[in-house]
């Protein structure tokens, strides 16, 4: 059995409508595991169920083979961090940090020694003596993570805590955070709706959807074959095209063109869906596979590239085009979708 | 500029109306004659000394005193758990809850007194000191709820919920965590609480007896029968202590603090 393991949970609060439903989760130990999903599809409810906060109404957690499901949170030793950060505002970065050591009993020069170990780690020695309010946001962001590491928790748990955060900091604390779970080889859940920091920080990530997991994969394979048309439209991928299949890699659209595809997929009516960026403008003559004609309705300018939607037969499709070349609306253009970049969902 | 000198004349009268009481009442208090009278013929501090070494004032003074703190502190005791649970959970029907706290600084004062005499008093027969604590700690509970509650709004519960991840269990994190930082509503409540206490009338009016008669009450009693400086001496008095006070809360948590 996996370390970590949610097993079959299902959260209500009012005994009709599931936050979660049949929510199922193994996290080998030592991996970083990102939930990621838009707001109210359940993540924050899936770590508050972990971290203890919530008692499931169906379902185990069980954890290096101990059933945590009824647990008090005060008993579990994990470590969280807020997204507010949740500081104590009444006690200096030292008396924060050393919170939960002293609890457990350790003895002052421990307390010391292992507070000014995990201050250095976060590199934030010689603000022991303050207080959370004279602080900038990285700072309370490193104090949050300094005070949920140093009792050596069995899980860390991290509830948005880049979103305060401005662009560049952001950068600097996902890298942070990456080599100290590294180091310390931690398990860790991370809870995010932004994919670019969750693809960038984790070994596995749940994308996750009206309270239940759609896909839980690696970050590559998530980004390049996503498995329900929820995760692509979630990570980037826009153009769904119905299709009926034809064979393994080819299937008709609703005009009766065809499209070859390399990977194919069981269902018989599918969606290809493609990111604007792969979509290729070709000249009408070239001779390309999956070729598409439309008309330009819109144009947007994003800084490297102009992004088109095209009126087609096959409806709109987005179509991101490089800037020297620009287009203007009524232009007639061809596209061709490159076989390996369609995804069938 | 007209407009700003009408409104610094205007500003004038208005503090002039509410002072002017209180700068009679204290000139009254150093009058020679045996009437309160305005103004002054000659000039003694006689009245002072009379008005401390008067047993009924000084024993309901002492009373009033006693009475304010109990009833305080079991408002404190009863509304700081309430305001936390009205604060922290949702419960079904919130703001009905809320406004039933409120309601006894809507319901007239006297309203509220009778109320409590007939059943108190009337029905239960329950000592008249109990009744009268009883009395005054409903009075002072909403202020206590409201103000707490108003603190504890504004109190970020993750900070709890971190406690009890880093192993503190539920009483012990509400004791070491949340409360020291709902401190300055709390100072509040106590003073507001107290005060409105001290001072009250109409609900102490229906629920004094033999024995158990606060200040306000036997000051009006006082006036009733006579009418010396007496009153006046120890109004001043008072005032003193109040402002004592209040130059205390200022160098301690600030002015600022009671209006949060």
């Amino acid at each position: 059995m996996a370390f970590f393991n949610l097993q079959d949970i299902n959260v209500s609060y009012d005994k009709k409508n599931n936050i979660l439903e049949g929510l199922n989760l193994e996290i080998e130990k030592g991996e970083l595991v990102s939930l990621l999903g838009p707001s109210g599809c359940g993540k924050t409810t899936t770590l508050r169920v972990v971290a203890g906060f919530i008692e499931p109404t169906h379902g185990q957690f069980i954890l290096d083979d101990t059933d945590m499901t009824k647990v008090p949170v005060h008993k579990r030793n994990f470590g969280l961090v807020f997204q507010s950060y949740a500081l104590f505002p009444h006690l200096s970065v030292f008396d924060n940090v050393a919170f939960g050591l002293k609890l457990q009993k350790v003895s002052k020069e421990e307390i010391k020694k292992r507070v000014e170990n995990i201050l250095e780690v976060c590199d934030l020695k010689g603000f022991e003596k303050r207080f959370p309010k004279q602080l900038s946001g990285g700072q309370r962001q490193r104090v949050a993570l300094a005070r949920a590491l140093v009792v050596e928790p069995k899980l860390l748990l991290l509830d948005e805590p880049l979103s305060n955060l401005d662009a560049k900091l952001r950068i600097n604390m996902r890298v942070e955070i990456k080599r100290l779970q590294r180091k310390l080889g931690i398990t860790t859940i991370f809870v995010t709706h932004d994919q670019e920091e969750c693809f960038s920080i984790s070994d596995k990530v749940a994308v996750m959807n009206g309270g239940v997991i759609e896909q839980y994969d690696t970050p590559e394979n998530i980004y390049r074959t996503p498995k329900t048309e929820f995760v692509a439209r979630f990570i980037g991928f826009e153009n769904f095209i119905d299709l009926k299949r034809k064979d393994a890699h080819t299937y008709i659209a609703s005009d009766g063109s065809e499209f070859v595809v390399d990977n194919g997929c069981d269902k018989e009516d599918p969606k290809g869906t493609i990111r604007p960026e792969d979509i290729q403008i070709v000249s009408s003559q070239d001779n390309v596979e999956n070729k598409i004609t439309g008309k330009v309705i819109v144009r947007t300018f994003l800084g490297k590239s102009y992004q088109y939607e095209l009126d087609t037969p096959l409806g709109v499709i987005v179509v991101n085009g490089s800037s020297d070349h620009v287009l203007q609306a009524q232009d007639t253009v061809c596209v061709s979708l490159p076989k390996g970049k369609i995804v069938l969902v | 500029m007209r407009k700003n000198r009408f409104l610094g004349v205007w500003t004038v009268l208005v503090f002039a109306f509410l002072l002017l009481p209180l700068v009679i009442v204290t000139i009254t208090a150093f009058g020679e004659a045996n009437v309160v009278q305005f103004p002054i013929q000659g000039f003694t501090f006689k009245w002072f000394g009379k008005a401390l070494s008067s047993n009924s004032f000084m024993s309901a003074c002492f009373y009033s005193l006693r009475l304010a703190l109990v009833a305080t502190l079991l408002a404190l005791l009863v509304g700081i758990p309430g305001a936390y649970a009205l604060a922290r959970y949702s419960i079904k029907g919130k703001q009905l809850i809320k406004s039933f706290f409120l309601s006894p600084t809507i319901v007239p004062g006297t309203v509220l007194g009778f109320a409590l005499f007939q059943v108190i008093v009337v029905q239960l027969q329950i000592p008249y000191d109990i009744g009268l604590l009883f009395g005054h700690f409903l009075i002072v509970l909403p202020y206590v709820i409201r103000i707490v509650g108003s603190s504890l709004e504004q109190f970020d519960f993750s900070i709890e919920e971190a406690a009890w991840t880093l192993g503190c269990g539920k009483i012990k994190t509400f004791f070491t965590i949340v409360l020291p930082n709902i401190t300055s509503g709390i100072s509040s409540a106590f003073l507001l609480a107290f005060i409105n206490s001290f001072n009250n009338v109409p609900v102490s009016m229906f629920l004094i007896g033999p024995g158990t008669t606060t200040l306000p009450a036997t000051l009006m009693g006082y006036l009733e029968s006579g009418y010396d400086p007496t009153v006046p001496a120890f109004s001043v008095l008072m005032m003193l202590a109040t402002i004592g006070i209040m130059f205390v809360v200022e160098k301690t948590l600030g002015i600022a603090a009671l209006s949060k």
